[in-house]
């Protein structure tokens, strides 16, 4: 749709959905599942920043810490703290994974920003598998901690009888939705952002070459940089409500029932 | 514009157009949200802390609907089926 338009010359140009193709990094080959893609690249720098914060920069476990050492513990603190939050001490037993996740998708998130990088948090895909993840290691250890016991979930017993049955279904339906919204949340919501700043920049360009002097480029630039601050608070928030859906699902599975 | 594409296709955009209304919804359940937790919070300032991450899930939970209307507008904008 977008290319037909560009056609027409002096309209406005604005592709705010070009920054989520994934394209192979060598050559212009199809796209396979062992490509090296954009994809593959923000992840390893993801991931090579994570190392660079949680293992380099804490390497001297100093009692006064450096700066780099107290942003690693305060991110530790804090999830550790959530996880104590809201599954209790039981849930602890599983912090290096919520750690990973919680790592992976802030950092992924923040690079995501850089002007020219890729945002791998955008991408269905991604954030489905991370979540899918969550659903089946949640649905496997309920089943394995408690048995069938875990299907108590679904069977609320402060309710009265008569509305036990349609309130199970509801139940069991939005169990079965929780990978979804938990997917598209994050998804949905980085790649709104990111579009909102291209589509702003868009503006950007056309009223630099439509105003004299450029001057009505300066409302779009405010625009963008009040866009960029909210942004970087929404990625922040993003991948707190991914880790703490992850423990409030997790504590279903601990103790079900409640 | 020319004339163009099909009244399907048509039906569609106005459809993503209409789908982003939703938005409007998530924009009350977040408000609504966040509105009452302030006026809690208010009430009994030592009681906020401890709330906040339930505000958090709440927002969440209301916000995951706007994006659902958002992924809808998506779908019949680029994934339509003719």
């Amino acid at each position: 749709m977008a290319a037909e338009e560009n056609a027409t010359g002096a309209t406005l140009n604005i592709h705010p959905m070009d920054q989520f193709q994934v394209y192979s990094l060598f050559g212009d080959g199809p796209v396979h599942w062992y490509t090296p893609t954009n994809v593959t690249l923000w992840l390893f720098i993801a991931i090579v920043a994570i190392v660079l914060l949680m293992v380099i920069a804490t390497r001297g476990r100093n009692v006064v810490p450096s700066r780099g050492q107290s942003v690693a513990e305060l991110i530790y603190s804090f999830v550790r703290g959530m996880i104590v939050d809201i599954t209790g001490e039981a849930g602890l037993k599983y912090f290096p994974y919520i750690m990973t996740l919680f790592l992976l998708i802030l950092f992924t998130n923040v690079l995501g920003l850089l002007p020219y990088s890729f945002t791998v948090t955008s991408h269905i895909a991604v954030t489905g598998v991370l979540a899918m993840a969550v659903f089946m290691a949640v649905t496997l250890l309920g089943f394995v901690l408690n048995g069938t016991k875990f299907l108590k979930i679904f069977w609320i017993s402060e309710a009265p009888l008569v509305l036990r049955p349609i309130l199970a279904m509801i139940e069991i339906i939005s169990y079965f939705v929780r990978p979804v919204s938990h997917s598209v949340r994050l998804a949905g919501n980085m790649m709104a952002g990111h579009a909102v700043i291209k589509v702003f920049a868009g503006f950007a360009a056309m009223l630099a070459a439509t105003t004299p002097l450029g001057v009505g480029l300066v409302a779009p630039i405010v625009a963008i940089m009040a866009m960029y601050g909210l942004e970087l608070l929404v990625v922040v928030i993003q991948a707190y409500v991914f880790t703490i859906l992850t423990c409030v699902y997790l504590k279903d599975a601990l103790h079900p029932g409640h | 514009m020319a004339l163009e594409g099909d009244i399907a296709q048509m039906g569609a955009l106005i459809g993503a157009g209409l789908a982003c209304t939703g938005m409007g919804g998530a924009a009350i359940g977040v408000g609504n949200v966040v509105g009452n937790y302030l006026s809690g919070a208010l009430r009994n300032p030592a009681a906020a802390n401890g709330q906040m991450a339930t505000m958090f899930i709440g927002i969440a939970f209301a916000e995951a609907l706007g994006i659902f209307s958002f992924l809808v507008a998506l779908l019949l904008m680029f994934a339509q089926g003719f």
